[in-house]
């Protein structure tokens, strides 16, 4: 046992040790107190809500510091200090005592896939629960210590304390004294010991990163900033074009250049080279060697003729009926007004500022392979598959991540280094290019919406007759009051490599529904405000619309339109939580301009956990939202993309930011949901509303581009998808 | 580069980065950027995509701001290289640095570096710039976690210090 104040830190074990697992991490920490909870919990699935033995979620040592362990990541959504703080909330104890291990599979619980705004609803509760309980196996221990009443013990700032006559014992005094594992091993996850929202002193208070000062300094080891004693760079020969086949190839040359690692494993050739650059000249030289059977693939031009014509046979009568009420074609028939139109939404890039990197290191047949993504198990058995080596043998560990977006739940950066590593023999570093993350990642799903609906002569929505074509679920029920519903998805083959996204299929479906809307609204003669709020009935919807309009001064700001000015509003729910968004355009139709000057959201997911992240959450989605809205889209031709970087793809930037009013509105009496996703659903639309009003001319495709705005409009003043497909 | 011009690139260059006498290799680390992550292991300097688009790998060369994805390294033989790693001084932080933690101008940081670097020169140049100015100056810098009305409250916090 080593010395009493004597503890190992996360960092010092994942830069010495390559294989380790979990009972061996818990010999190196020391005589402490081991608890589990959770244990082989695999996917987002609840199933290990029921009672589990404790095993290792967090670690008491005895110099008081607890580590606690979670299978999430935190890649820029503040999951590391949303996680850090709930914990040092139900320990009782300061920040500053709570170390957090992240996403090492050889050391923490399976918590799933950090993704859908899950690390809030599941593992927050989880983590919780766990450190609750915790407290509470402590605060008996030293009752037992004391000979005494568990009841007359409270807990404060890590150290247990005896109201009666004031005698104190630290947790790491606690964890001096052995003979516990016992005990802890028949405790378990207790959700009634949590602390309720009313006594938090933590939890719901503003907590800045606590990982900042290493950020700012340039301290913080991203995934691409890992080196390895002896380490290589990898490179990786790509096809010239999608679903290109390797014919033949003439590895000699590289084979021959002193330093360099080459391998061929099927399709995939790759390179090693003591230096990034000599890779890369490695890769060069036998690309040119390279011959390619290549096969046609779609363009982004015939877009929406390629989704319409590629319906999935499962899907070609009917799609998956999502929602359902009433008898929607009687309600039609009746409706003073039906209206029917389509809307479309082009593929996007998630381009995180850290594109995909992993190095991997081999020692004895076991490999150590750190990465960036949000899928840490999952990543782990695809190398198992793809490396032909068990899951025991494969640690993956995701360092904090240079940005995510939903854009990163697949390995193959951490793939490549592991054969290259295996094939040279040393430890190697992989770092995909820029053109390489725009090209041969996953795009966000384009897709096709089709509704048409009826309304009556008192201005009120009768029947809703929606298809989704392709682009997904995620927000496609209709949140309003309507007696009559028919709502399908269908899906399509894909024309490129499609995955998920920051809110997956939320902004597409809620461009599409929060514009119809607004058309809903103008045939009605109705204030787009005032007709949305006419078929809510839910409280929290409602709360978030009037919070954002008030703010917004709506009716001031309506009042005020020009035409070269326009102000939109957009509504919306999804994952548990709720928002509004209120946007002010300016818009130049000679020169083909859309800026958004202000914009105005209220947002509301339950009981508020850090207001500092969740401001900071709210804002980059709004900014994000931009771009999908106004400039960002993948065009692609013969399996080529042709604006693979930043100089052709169009993101945000500095001089885009609008005046940004955010209102966060807490629900203390609700559980508190995710935030990372639903604060980005309502901009395109709000801003889309807004061209509406000034110009009068209604765009229905994303991106709004603003050059649509010079093209000659017909009577109709339309713009979108042709709609050539059958409806319901 | 054909062999023969291959061969006018030195060997090695002696340069200073942040304060200290360096080598560095252009053969090996033709871009200032691999030479300083891949051989002087500083890796505060990010790759964002190599273009010179993006701004993550922007470091100080002679107290101006500059892409280090685009810089030659053999033309910085004799320079004086500021990095993130250097801007601090005798351990205190530099007021943007804290500006950067005190205004929670970061989601996943990777951006910050090169943002911390292109505003340090910005307000060298001009140390009262307004508004208007940060936003051009800052422009080629890009955020995908879309955290720049925070960044730009950072950097004028400092400005009008």
């Amino acid at each position: 046992m080593s010395g009493p104040e004597k503890d190992i830190g996360p960092r010092d074990i994942s830069s010495s040790i390559v294989m380790i697992n979990r009972r061996q991490f818990t010999k190196l920490l020391g005589a402490g107190i081991l608890m589990t909870v959770g244990g082989t919990d695999t996917g987002q699935a609840s199933k290990a809500q029921a009672v589990t033995p404790l095993s290792d979620r967090l670690h008491v040592g005895v110099n008081g510091i607890i580590t606690v362990m979670t299978g999430k990541v935190d890649i820029g959504q503040g999951s590391r200090t949303e996680l850090t703080l709930v914990a040092a909330e139900e320990l009782k104890v300061d920040i500053g005592s709570i170390r957090l291990i992240m996403g090492d599979t050889a050391l923490c619980p399976d918590d799933g896939s950090t993704g859908s705004s899950l690390t809030t609803p599941r593992t927050v509760p989880r983590v919780r629960a766990a450190c609750a309980a915790a407290r509470q196996v402590l605060v008996k221990l030293a009752a037992k210590h004391w000979g005494c009443d568990a009841g007359l013990l409270k807990v404060r700032n890590g150290t247990v304390i005896h109201t009666d006559d004031d005698q104190s014992i630290s947790y790491g005094e606690l964890a001096r004294i052995g003979g516990v594992d016992d005990a802890m091993a028949r405790a378990g996850e207790d959700n009634n010991a949590v602390t309720p929202v009313a006594e938090w002193t933590v939890m719901g208070r503003p907590v800045r990163r606590l990982t900042s000062e290493d950020i700012v300094t340039g301290a913080q080891v991203f995934p691409s900033d890992i080196r390895r004693p002896g380490m290589h760079y990898g490179k990786v020969l790509n096809p010239p074009a999608y679903g290109a086949k390797l014919k033949a190839i003439d590895l000699q040359p590289a084979e021959e250049t002193e330093g360099v690692t080459v391998l061929r494993d099927g399709d995939f050739v790759g390179v090693t080279a003591p230096t990034s650059h000599l890779a890369e000249l490695a890769v060069r030289q036998i690309a040119k060697t390279a011959e390619w059977d290549t096969v046609a693939q779609p363009s982004s031009d015939e877009l929406f003729t390629y989704i319409r014509e590629h319906v999935s046979n499962k899907h070609a009568k009917q799609g998956k009926v999502v929602q359902k009420k009433g008898t929607l074609q009687a309600a039609l028939d009746r409706a003073a007004q039906v209206l029917r139109e389509s809307y479309s939404l082009a593929h996007i890039q998630h381009a995180p500022m850290e594109p995909r990197a992993a190095v991997a290191q081999w020692s004895d047949g076991n490999v150590t392979v750190w990465t960036g993504t949000s899928s840490p198990f999952p990543v782990r058995s695809a190398l198992s598959k793809e490396l032909g080596i068990p899951t025991e043998r494969i640690r993956v560990i995701v360092p904090d991540t240079g940005g995510h977006f939903c854009g990163k739940h697949t390995g193959e950066a951490a793939i490549q280094a592991a054969k290259l590593a295996r094939a040279a023999g040393k430890p190697v570093h992989i770092r995909w290019t820029r053109e390489e993350e725009f090209t041969w990642a996953y795009f966000r799903k384009a897709g096709i919406i089709d509704v048409r609906a009826g309304i009556d002569t008192s201005g009120r929505i009768t029947a809703w007759d929606w298809t989704t074509w392709h682009s997904g679920n995620s927000a496609i029920a209709v949140p309003y009051e309507i007696p009559n519903i028919f709502v399908q998805s269908k899906t399509c083959s894909a024309p490129v490599r499609e995955g998920s996204y920051r809110a997956v299929a939320a902004p597409a479906n809620v461009f599409a529904r929060e514009s119809f809307m607004d058309d809903l609204a103008h045939a009605a003669k109705a204030d787009p405000l005032e007709f949305r709020l006419r078929h809510i009935s839910n409280d929290r919807l409602r709360a978030v619309v009037d919070a954002a309009a008030q703010r917004f001064s709506w009716n001031k700001a309506r009042r005020n339109v020009t035409d070269t000015r326009g102000v939109g509003i957009a509504c919306g729910t999804e994952k548990g939580s709720y928002v509004a968004t209120c946007a002010q355009v300016e818009v130049d139709r000679e020169c083909g301009e859309i800026r958004v000057v202000r914009v105005c959201e209220a947002f509301e997911c339950g009981a508020i956990i850090n207001p500092a992240n969740l401001k900071i959450q709210v804002e980059g989605c709004i900014v994000m939202g931009m771009g999908g809205a106004l400039w960002e889209e993948i065009r692609f031709d013969d399996g080529r993309i042709l604006n693979a970087g930043f100089g052709h793809y169009r993101v945000p930037r500095f001089s885009d930011v609008p005046e940004l009013d955010v209102i966060l509105i807490d629900r203390p009496d609700v559980s508190s949901a995710g935030a990372g996703e639903t604060p980005m659903i309502t901009i395109a639309p709000a801003i889309a509303n807004a061209v509406f009003a000034a110009t009068g001319l209604r765009i229905r495709s994303m991106p709004i581009k603003g050059e649509y705005l010079k093209k000659s409009w017909t009577d109709k003043e339309t713009l979108g998808p042709s709609q050539s497909g059958e409806m319901q | 580069m054909t062999a023969k011009e291959a061969e006018l690139v030195p060997e090695a260059i002696d340069l200073t980065v942040n304060g200290r006498p360096r080598q560095a290799h252009p053969r090996l680390y033709p871009r200032l950027l691999q030479a300083l992550r891949e051989e002087l292991g500083l890796t505060g300097t990010k790759y964002g995509c190599g273009e010179g688009l993006c701004g993550a790998c922007t470091v100080l060369i002679d107290g101006k701001a500059v892409r280090s994805c685009r810089t030659l390294t053999q033309s910085v033989t004799g320079k004086n290289i500021v990095t993130i790693e250097g801007l601090a001084e005798n351990g205190n932080l530099h007021a943007l640095q804290q500006a950067f933690i005190d205004e929670d101008a970061m989601q996943c940081g990777y951006c910050c570096p090169g943002m911390i670097m292109n505003a340090a020169a910005l307000l060298r140049e001009n140390p009262h710039p307004e508004k208007i100015e940060i936003i051009e100056k800052m422009d080629g810098n890009i955020c995908r976690c879309n955290n720049y009305s925070r960044i730009i409250a950072a950097i004028r916090k400092v400005a009008d210090q």
